[in-house]
């Protein structure tokens, strides 16, 4: 896709994004917007993936998992928007009786989910096993995993950072959603991350930085990781994001990381947003 | 069944050899440990299959999460470290991503129990069991000697969904058939009788044998039924021989509090309300010690099985 292509994607991601938590007036829209631009490049730039056919295991395709299980309607509207589901169930989102509940989960069957995530700090170590299991299998496809910076603090992502280099996990491409805020407010306040980029580096990764709402950027940081793959080298992306992006109100704050728009709020989002695709 | 001992041996010994012999059978079996290879006797695995062995060193929660990922792309882990770090240790990490996400995980518990011995209280877990069997999508087994731990770990391999398997370090009578299958969620009878039912499982199905002669000499005719798999509980066998014999003793080298008793109290309470009573450790922890100290300090021995036939008997 072109870079203005997937900038339309994003936009109406952004867009079902914001209808979705005002829809049932709760979820994450924050993170979730923040985090459009990297999870739209995967998923209709970079991954090779087969939407109509989804496979739990996923031979053959490159595969994604969503660590930071809260920016949920993020990940929907994209797998909804790609194929896998129909566009429609988006408007279940949250609601009794739905597949797509408030955190992600393959219970429910929904086409697209592999392993639940909402308790923050475990994806890194469940993609790990799934690229391992890649090469066991000799398949040479990528695994993807996006992480929260503020989930950066749970002790088992450290646990799995050391395993990786450790252990030659070279098809893994790691990503930081690197919006420098959580619940309670800046990640500098609530539990300083320090210097994240030396940190990885200390653990044995290949450190890359991008603007995580740049699409260009995203785009030539995910190539390159690509290429290096395979080659004996960790990589993760620090991918720069700012979270509520694309609505003016809801950016340099975290007050709308957990926190739905009411009616005025959301005509108001809306109203930034261009409808490219077409609502569901 | 004839009960007939062959020899002395662990039943994590079971566990590692079973753990060979579903790797020989079955591609997609790997192994996992975080760091102790040696003690769950998962050496042979390791060097007969080194590819698909993972050490993870010392980090049980990743490890969990790696075989959850290692189970997407197909495979059948099975993870290993002692009972307490297999469980408490890493709750959220199995209830998310192996239970609730139905992985075919298999959580290889060993050390369980007070018969860890001088470790001490630190590792004695006697929660382990009520924690995973409140987990949907699990099923809990708690085999009871080195025969039984390798037929198990071997049914574990073939069952598709997560399992915690729960064994244990000292040697122990080995006693089972070494040819016989094990079914999961079946129980074992070990004794027909008909003046009260037995219901025990791991070690203490042993104690509970070594009952059988001291009451049959005091004119009680006990059945001793071997519940190896806690959950799914086999409830047509337990209603069967309690609708015999009237009244039911359960043991198990566990918490009274969401152990194997608690299950036969519900199942009674719903069902068939009858005297009960249970060898099982009343809401303390463990300490040092060697396995037999232990197991007589908290009342887990034969003596207590004989003492507790005696009280139910009385309340019929
Ligand atoms: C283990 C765990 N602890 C706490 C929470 C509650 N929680 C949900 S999101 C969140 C903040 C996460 O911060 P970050 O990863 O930066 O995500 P962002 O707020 O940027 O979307 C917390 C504490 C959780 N979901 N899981
Ligand atoms: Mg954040």
């Amino acid at each position: 896709m072109t870079i203005n292509e997937l900038k339309d994607v994003a936009s109406q991601v952004r867009r079902d994004i914001i209808r979705m938590v005002h829809g049932c007036q709760s979820g994450h829209p924050g993170g979730s917007l923040g985090a459009t631009d990297i999870v739209t490049a995967l998923y209709f730039d970079q991954m090779q993936i087969d939407p109509k056919n989804f496979k739990m295991d996923g031979a053959g395709e490159d595969m994604f998992f969503l660590s930071n299980g809260h920016i949920s309607p993020m990940l929907y509207s994209i797998l909804a928007r790609r194929g896998y589901f129909p566009v429609a169930e988006l408007a279940t989102f949250r609601r009794l009786g739905t597949r797509l509940q408030g955190h992600p989960t393959p219970v429910e069957g929904l086409p697209g989910i592999r392993v639940a995530s909402g308790s923050l700090g475990q994806g890194l170590s469940v993609a790990a096993g799934v690229a391992q299991a890649k090469k066991l299998n000799g398949d040479n496809h990528l695994v993807f995993c996006l992480m929260g910076d503020g989930e950066q603090e749970e002790g088992q992502i450290w646990e799995a950072v050391m395993y990786v280099p450790a252990k030659n996990v070279d098809n893994l491409v790691a990503i930081v959603d690197y919006n420098k805020k959580q619940i309670d407010g800046p990640t500098d306040e609530v539990m300083n991350l320090g210097d994240l980029k030396a940190k990885y580096e200390a653990f044995g990764w290949k450190v890359y930085e991008c603007n995580g709402n740049d699409m260009q950027q995203i785009v030539d940081t995910l190539n390159i990781t690509r290429k290096n793959a395979h080659k004996g080298q960790a990589q993760v992306i620090l991918a720069h994001t700012e979270m509520g992006m694309g609505v003016d109100f809801m950016m340099g704050t975290h007050k709308w990381h957990g926190t739905p728009p009411n009616d005025e709020q959301a005509a108001n989002a809306l109203s930034q947003l261009k409808e490219t695709l077409g609502d569901y | 069944m004839k009960i007939e001992v062959q020899n002395f041996k662990d039943t994590r010994s079971g566990f590692g050899d079973g753990l060979l012999e579903a790797g020989k059978r079955n591609p997609k079996v790997v192994g996992l440990t975080a760091d102790l290879t040696g003690s769950l006797k998962m050496g042979d695995f390791a060097k007969a299959f080194p590819e698909r062995f993972f050490q993870v060193g010392i980090a049980e929660a990743n490890m969990v999460g790696i075989a959850a990922g290692l189970a997407i792309g197909g495979y059948i882990p099975f993870t290993g470290t002692f009972a307490n770090f297999s469980s408490a240790r890493i709750y959220d990490q199995i209830r998310m991503v192996v239970a609730y996400s139905n992985k075919n995980v298999k959580i290889a518990a060993s050390h369980a129990g007070v018969t860890l011995g001088e470790d001490g209280a630190t590792h004695q877990t006697l929660e382990d069991v009520g924690m995973m069997k409140m987990l949907p999508n699990m099923t809990v087994l708690v085999p009871c000697d080195y025969n039984q731990t390798k037929a198990a770990t071997i049914a574990a391999a073939e069952h598709d969904g997560p399992v915690y398997l729960r064994f244990g370090r000292p040697k122990v009578a080995n006693f089972t058939p070494a040819d016989e299958p094990f079914v999961i969620g079946k129980a074992q009878m070990i004794q027909e009788g008909k003046d009260v039912s037995i219901f025990a499982c791991g070690h203490l199905v042993w104690k509970a044998i070594e009952a059988l002669p001291i009451l049959k000499e005091m004119g009680i005719n006990a059945e001793l039924i071997n519940i190896h798999t806690i959950k799914p509980l086999d409830v047509e066998a337990v209603l069967k021989s309690v609708a015999k014999t009237g009244c039911v003793v359960t043991a198990e080298e566990h918490m009274r509090n969401g152990g194997l008793g608690d299950s036969i109290a519900q199942v009674l309470a719903l069902n068939n309300p009858k005297p009960i009573e249970m060898v099982a450790v009343d809401d303390v922890f463990g300490q040092s010690g060697t396995p037999d100290e232990l197991l007589k300090h908290y009342h887990l021995d034969t003596p207590d099985i004989v003492e507790a036939v005696k009280k139910v008997i009385a309340r019929k």
